[in-house]
């Protein structure tokens, strides 16, 4: 269950890059992006995900659930 | 480093005020310091600092308003992370209170950084002082800050290198601070009390964890001042830079102002809050207002019993270049910068420094002249006076031409610099449309008169009808001196009864960060 980053949101500030404990994000064409093979939701790291904690954007990096296993099946 | 000098200065109360009182006669005559009366040494040299302060102080445009007349200082934005979040700050843009500039203004890598302080260095001899401020905070950013200074420690270690924090990290980056000689660091100390902190920040990040409400601004408010006390006991200069918001902490901020005197502070700066609500933060947008020119300046005046208050700040961009109000930063855009062959020539730049110490001891003598006339008189008449100025102490600008004009407290006891005002037309804080005139008018409303080095003849009207006395008589003289015979000439046509010597009302701060109006 992967975290992604909205892009028009970002500020690319880069406080997330360095938090993340996967080194899963990184950036790409201006914005920071979210490598989702590798965001592990910071399970058996950290409390909460890091990139939301250190985020100034509210509701920047959230759980990306337009991947197949959110989507309802036909 | 002599850190007993420091110490000595921050573990002493009495200490602490006789090098205040000598710092603050620096900076212009009649500063009132911690020993409570005026007076007007002759200063054109070192006084009664200890030799480690003063040399650290002399050319350093941010500390002294006098040195900020002939140096000149540079920020680069390297670090754009920051760890806590503020309500006077939207990230998305320029950060008005604390230099921050936001996405909008270029980032550097510390490569780039190093480069851009050596090419600014070779084309301006006065730039002396580089610091680092953000655009978030520089210990969100370690690395990169800490590269950066690194990389210009080694090749050009007569620039002096600050950093401005908002504390929370401060505490693990004492010795690294120490390491690259770092000689000023600038804390954000808008609070003691978590109660009131709880009003300005609504979170920090702190430990892998998000922390709000009481127990993030009480995780602040101890970082802070823990790391006060380890750069003061270090013998590293620290400032207390505090933003002061109309009903949140501006009575508090007496408070803060011993709390950090205490720990070792050698200056605090009180800004005041600037929010619009077209910059986006909460502040902005809930209506919160920020002071008045008095309101700023009573509050600085109670706290300056306590300890030497900084009036001169520009709240400049994180990315400012030049000197005064001037800001030079177009001229080195990374682009150019990275074409640029660059030749650090120490040299030049010591003989271009030597000959501004000469030009800063002749206007020192002359004041003295002058105040030696004013010697005999007495009065409880205290005016302000707005200056045209753009640079080396002297009356050299256009009133036309001013980006922003420097307010003079003129007594029997000198003239004291109190203030600057801004009135390029940068940022539509409500005034965009305004006619200029109008705007300059309410800047400088406070103040009976204005010196310039020319004024045409139709604003000269408009501000004799404003009540305010366009002074061009004395162009191209130094600035204290002048002000000083034009008061002795003022006092005696009130002694007279030629003119009624009347109070003037408030004046309006501008809203923005110091940027040229490009
Ligand atoms: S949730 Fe954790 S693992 Fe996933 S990207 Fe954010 S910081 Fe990295
Ligand atoms: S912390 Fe948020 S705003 Fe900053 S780079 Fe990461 S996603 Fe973008
Ligand atoms: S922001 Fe203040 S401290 Fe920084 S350079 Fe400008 S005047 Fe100096």
């Amino acid at each position: 269950m992967p975290f992604k980053i909205i892009a028009s949101q970002c500020t690319s500030c880069s406080a997330c890059e360095p938090e993340c404990p996967n080194v899963a994000i990184r950036e790409k064409g201006g914005t920071f992006v979210i490598d989702p093979k590798k965001c592990t939701e910071c399970l058996g790291h950290f409390d909460e995900p890091q990139c939301v904690a250190v985020c100034p954007v509210d509701n920047t990096c959230v759980i990306d659930t337009s991947l197949p296993r959110y989507q309802a099946p036909a | 480093m002599d850190v007993s000098a420091q110490h000595d200065a921050s573990g002493n109360g009495g200490n602490v005020g006789e090098i205040m009182q000598a710092i603050a006669e620096h900076k212009g005559c009649g500063t009132t310091g911690g020993s409570g009366k005026a007076s007007c040494g002759s200063q054109a040299g070192q006084g009664d600092l200890p030799t480690e302060i003063w040399e650290k102080v002399k050319n350093h445009p941010c500390y002294s308003e006098e040195a900020h007349h002939h140096y000149a200082r540079m920020h680069v934005a390297v670090a754009p992370a920051c760890n806590i979040q503020c309500n006077y700050c939207n990230r998305k843009y320029d950060c008005a209170n604390e230099s921050r500039p936001g996405v909008v203004s270029e980032k550097l890598t510390p490569e780039q950084a190093a480069k851009k302080v050596l090419a600014v260095a070779s084309t301006i001899p006065q730039m002396t002082v580089l610091g680092i401020a953000g655009p978030g905070d520089p210990l969100a950013n370690p690395e990169k800050t800490f590269k950066t200074f690194e990389l210009i420690y080694n090749t050009a270690p007569d620039i002096k290198l600050c950093l401005s924090t908002n504390g929370l990290m401060l505490p693990d980056h004492v010795d690294t601070i120490a390491k690259y000689n770092v000689d000023h660091v600038t804390i954000t100390i808008n609070m003691i009390d978590p109660e009131i902190g709880a009003k300005i920040y609504p979170w920090i990040f702190y430990k892998h964890k998000r922390y709000t409400g009481y127990e993030a601004a009480k995780i602040l408010t101890d970082r802070q001042l823990q790391g006060l006390e380890m750069l003061t006991e270090r013998g590293i200069l620290c400032k207390v830079n505090s933003v002061m918001i109309p009903g949140i902490n501006d009575q508090h901020l007496v408070e803060v102002n011993k709390a950090v005197k205490s720990r070792g502070a050698f200056l605090h700066n009180i800004m005041p809050l600037i929010s619009a609500p077209e910059h986006g933060t909460v502040f902005g947008l809930n209506g919160q207002r920020g002071p008045s020119a008095q309101e700023l300046k009573a509050l600085q005046d109670s706290c300056e019993g306590e300890m030497n208050m900084m009036r001169h700040c520009r709240q400049c961009r994180a990315d400012a270049v030049g000197l005064l109000g001037e800001d030079r930063s177009a001229e080195f855009t990374t682009e150019k910068i990275m074409a640029m062959e660059v030749k650090y020539d120490a040299d030049t730049r010591k003989a271009y420094q030597e000959k501004v110490e000469e030009e800063r001891i002749a206007k020192v003598a002359a004041k003295q002249e002058e105040l030696a006339e004013l010697a005999g008189n007495s009065s409880d008449i205290k005016v302000l006076a707005a200056v045209a100025t753009k640079g080396s102490g002297l009356i050299n600008e256009h009133f036309g031409h001013a980006k922003e004009f420097q307010v003079y407290e003129l007594s029997t006891a000198g003239a004291k610099f109190v203030g600057h005002r801004r009135v390029d037309l940068y940022c539509q804080g409500g005034y965009g449309e305004e006619d200029s005139l109008e705007t300059i008018i309410r800047a400088i409303n406070d103040c009976h008169a204005v010196f310039v080095a020319k004024i045409g003849g139709c604003p000269k009207g408009d501000l004799i009808k404003a009540g305010i006395e366009p002074v061009d008589q004395y162009a191209h003289e130094f600035i204290e001196k002048s002000a000083i015979a034009w008061f002795k000439a003022y006092l005696d046509k009130v002694n007279s009864g030629e003119v009624e010597h009347v109070e003037r009302g408030d004046a309006a701060i501008r809203q923005g960060a110091l940027i040229s109006a490009a």
